[in-house]
């Protein structure tokens, strides 16, 4: 305990370093994966393309690929990027992809007759989409997008290979100046990731009940 | 079609990443073949001690690095590392009477040495491995086997001036988190901007882009890293610490300790330490052989 408490100012910044990078990350996410499942299920073939090949790409590349790509790739065709904010593009981009296939899934929920209902009125596509299907699209994509954004802030760990003092950089940091004290280090941690991930959870849940839609 | 589309893409991401990797590795080869450490054949040891476990088990597990160019480095074409820890672990190994070929390598990190030790996953661990005091609360080490000290790496032509660690005020320095070069720098030089990763070739990388302005960390590791891309790097060339190495084994394992020991010195005689050290580092430094250190029995 004590040692937590003599640590306390590392502990509380590698905290806040985590909670900024998934803040920033998840925004990015949210907004590029709403825009990339719209492309998606546009009748315009050459945007479904653009959209289908972003989220195969980055769906299928490690997020340990993805970082190395950001920050030791780009440099190498002179475009160099902080280490934070290369941080959150790979996260935001990254999890972009499944926020696309979870609202994608939940576009598909919505039955077909409100778009078509939609565009007999004169709608366009484009407010079709926004008034009326993404709406009720997102009411049914509260969990899947709850386990996305869990799973994000996760995954903002992988920022502390790539010089970001995040949460999890603390164990070597740590373990190596007081190895006896791997326990509580790994507890500190672990209680850190919790601060953010449990009342996410609960908000997600109580979320989900308020919106849900009974069919 | 849509397969040809996606594989052309990969195939893309692959060349890009391909580009990035450092050069440290291409030195790896024409040191494997010649590794001559004797292997004892006929010995024998107390019963119950470790020696005479690992003597009759025929292999042994050794912790090393492989990403160290000159100490430890993984050969990407045998899958075996290379380097001056790795010989004076065969060295060891020879002498409780195991062939080369039946040491099983184990990386460890900065961060793991000493879990990795506490939890048997490895014998011993020949790691460029400082010996200090709040490690020898958690382990033992033999040795030391060499004397390293922390200096500092910088561009070609060093275009900031950079000559001691003072003049690293203000600057972007590299090294690995959870190692005592950075450890140094936090507590002695506060003023220089920290950037540390996981491993010292990320460093190398990012002196390469320059996202960093120097590296630092003991000067061995900074001369494989230096002798893998000399057009890029260089060398400031004045440690400013003392580094002794020393071999990390089970804490209270005084009969395999001074085991290590005795073979440490005996290796410190007969030529084997200067022969392996002219076989691995001393290529890529070009230098002979320094004086052995002295063993210390604390």
């Amino acid at each position: 305990m004590q040692f937590l408490i003599d640590n306390f100012a590392l502990f509380r910044d590698a905290f806040l370093t985590t909670l900024s990078l998934s803040l920033l990350a998840g925004v990015l996410a949210l907004v590029l994966g709403t825009l990339l499942a719209a492309l998606r299920v546009s009748p315009v073939a050459p945007l479904r393309g653009l959209a289908t090949f972003y989220v195969e790409t980055f769906r299928n590349t490690p997020l340990t690929v993805v970082f190395f790509f950001m920050i030791f790739g780009l440099p190498q065709i002179d475009f160099v990027i902080g280490f934070f904010p290369g941080a959150v593009l790979s996260v935001g981009l990254y999890t972009a992809a499944f926020v696309a296939e979870a609202v994608r899934s939940g576009i598909n929920a919505v039955s077909a007759g409100q778009a078509e209902a939609s565009r007999a009125i004169g709608l366009t596509f484009g407010q079709t989409l926004r008034e009326v299907v993404l709406p009720q699209a997102f009411r049914t994509v509260v969990p899947p997008l709850g386990n996305v954004w869990i799973a994000m802030i996760k995954n903002t760990s992988i920022a502390a290979g790539f010089s970001v003092s995040e949460l999890s950089s603390l164990l070597p940091r740590l373990v190596n100046a007081n190895a006896g004290d791997l326990l509580t280090v790994l507890l500190g941690v672990v209680v850190g990731y919790m601060l953010i991930t449990l009342p996410s959870a609960y908000v997600v849940h109580r979320l989900e009940r308020r919106v849900a839609i009974l069919r | 079609m849509r397969i040809t589309r996606y594989a052309a893409t990969l195939a893309a991401l692959g060349l890009a990443l391909a580009g990035c990797s450092s050069n440290a590795g291409n030195q790896a080869q024409d040191t494997s073949a010649q590794s001559t450490s004797a292997v004892e054949t006929n010995v024998s040891f107390a019963p119950g001690t470790t020696m005479a476990k690992l003597h009759d088990a025929g292999t042994i597990t050794v912790g090393t690095k492989i990403d160290q160019p000159g100490f430890g480095l993984l050969n990407p074409r045998t899958k075996v590392p290379e380097g001056f820890d790795v010989e004076i672990a065969k060295i060891v190994a020879g002498k409780l009477g195991i062939a080369p070929e039946s040491i099983k390598w184990t990386e460890t990190v900065s961060a793991n040495r000493e879990s990795f030790i506490q939890n048997g996953q490895v014998d011993y661990v020949v790691a460029t491995y400082t010996i200090n005091d709040a490690r020898k609360q958690l382990v033992d080490f033999a040795g030391p086997y060499y004397e390293a000290g922390q200096d500092i790496m910088v561009a070609n032509g060093n275009p900031l001036k950079i000559e001691s660690p003072d003049d690293l005020a203000g600057k972007n320095v590299c090294s690995v988190e959870g190692s005592t070069p950075a450890q140094n720098i936090r507590d002695h030089y506060p003023q220089a901007k920290l950037t540390l990763f996981d491993v010292y070739s990320k460093c190398a990388d990012a002196l390469d882009n320059g996202q960093v302005d120097a590296v630092t960390t003991d000067n061995v590791i900074l001369t494989g890293l230096v002798a893998g891309s000399p057009d890029k790097r260089e060398l400031v060339g004045k440690p400013f610490t003392q580094e002794p190495y020393g071999i990390g084994l089970k804490k209270g394992d005084t009969e395999f300790r001074n085991f290590i020991n005795d073979v440490l010195e005996e290796s410190f005689t007969d030529g084997s330490w200067a022969a392996a050290w002219d076989r691995t580092a001393g290529k890529i430094t070009g230098q002979k052989a320094p004086e052995p250190p002295q063993v210390n029995r604390y």
